[in-house]
């Protein structure tokens, strides 16, 4: 059971780092939403399913409260961490960045 | 089950790559770039309260945990809406 906390642990630290590494080495705005927001969006499922099977596992009052307000935390991280990134690419794109060697931009042409 | 000690080192780490994107938060050379390394920031921090609450058995943090995704989410369309409008 431990090395099962570990693991998901583990994972989620692996993830976070392929996020932070990709927002340092990445060469343009729009890759670095991408790298950035789903490899620290699923690293923190990782780590967060971990605290859940902890709580769920160690059970009683405390253990119960703890599982459920951090599957909430979960829930809220899901829903709103990919629609800012989509406000944020979409703001980046009317401000004036553009892609860095991309071939054609279909959204500059239909606006 | 004594596995808290390794909440603490998940924290730590998760710290250290706040650190890192801290470097794109300062050399970034537009400001949606800021913005990305700022949104980054706030999911790992949101990451690092949860494993903290865990590790030192408060249930409190995790609540401060949600309330600061929210909060971190209405800054972040701001700023969108900020840059929408025309920055330059």
């Amino acid at each position: 059971m431990k090395v099962f906390l570990y693991l998901l642990l583990a994972i989620g630290a692996i993830f976070n780092g392929l996020g932070a590494f990709a927002l340092i080495r990445f060469p343009d705005v729009y890759t670095r939403i991408h790298g950035a927001t789903k490899c620290t969006t699923f690293g923190s499922i990782f780590s967060i399913l971990a605290v859940v099977i902890y709580g769920f596992v160690k059970g009683g009052g405390e253990g119960g409260t703890l599982a459920i307000h951090a599957l909430l935390a979960l829930f809220f991280l899901l829903i709103t961490n990919p629609t800012g990134s989509h406000a944020l690419a979409r703001g980046a794109h009317r401000a004036g960045v553009r892609p860095v060697g991309a071939v054609v931009d279909r959204l500059e042409e239909k606006e | 089950m004594i596995a808290e000690f390794g909440f603490l080192v998940a924290a730590a780490v998760l710290v250290g790559y706040v650190f890192v994107s801290m470097g794109r938060l300062m050399a970034g050379p537009t400001t949606p770039d800021r913005a990305v390394a700022l949104d980054t920031i706030n999911t790992l921090v949101v990451a690092t309260m949860v494993l903290l609450g865990t590790a030192f058995g408060q249930v409190v943090l995790v609540d401060v945990a949600i309330v600061y995704a929210l909060l971190s989410f209405i800054a972040t369309l701001y700023i969108a809406r900020y840059l929408e409008g025309g920055l330059r």
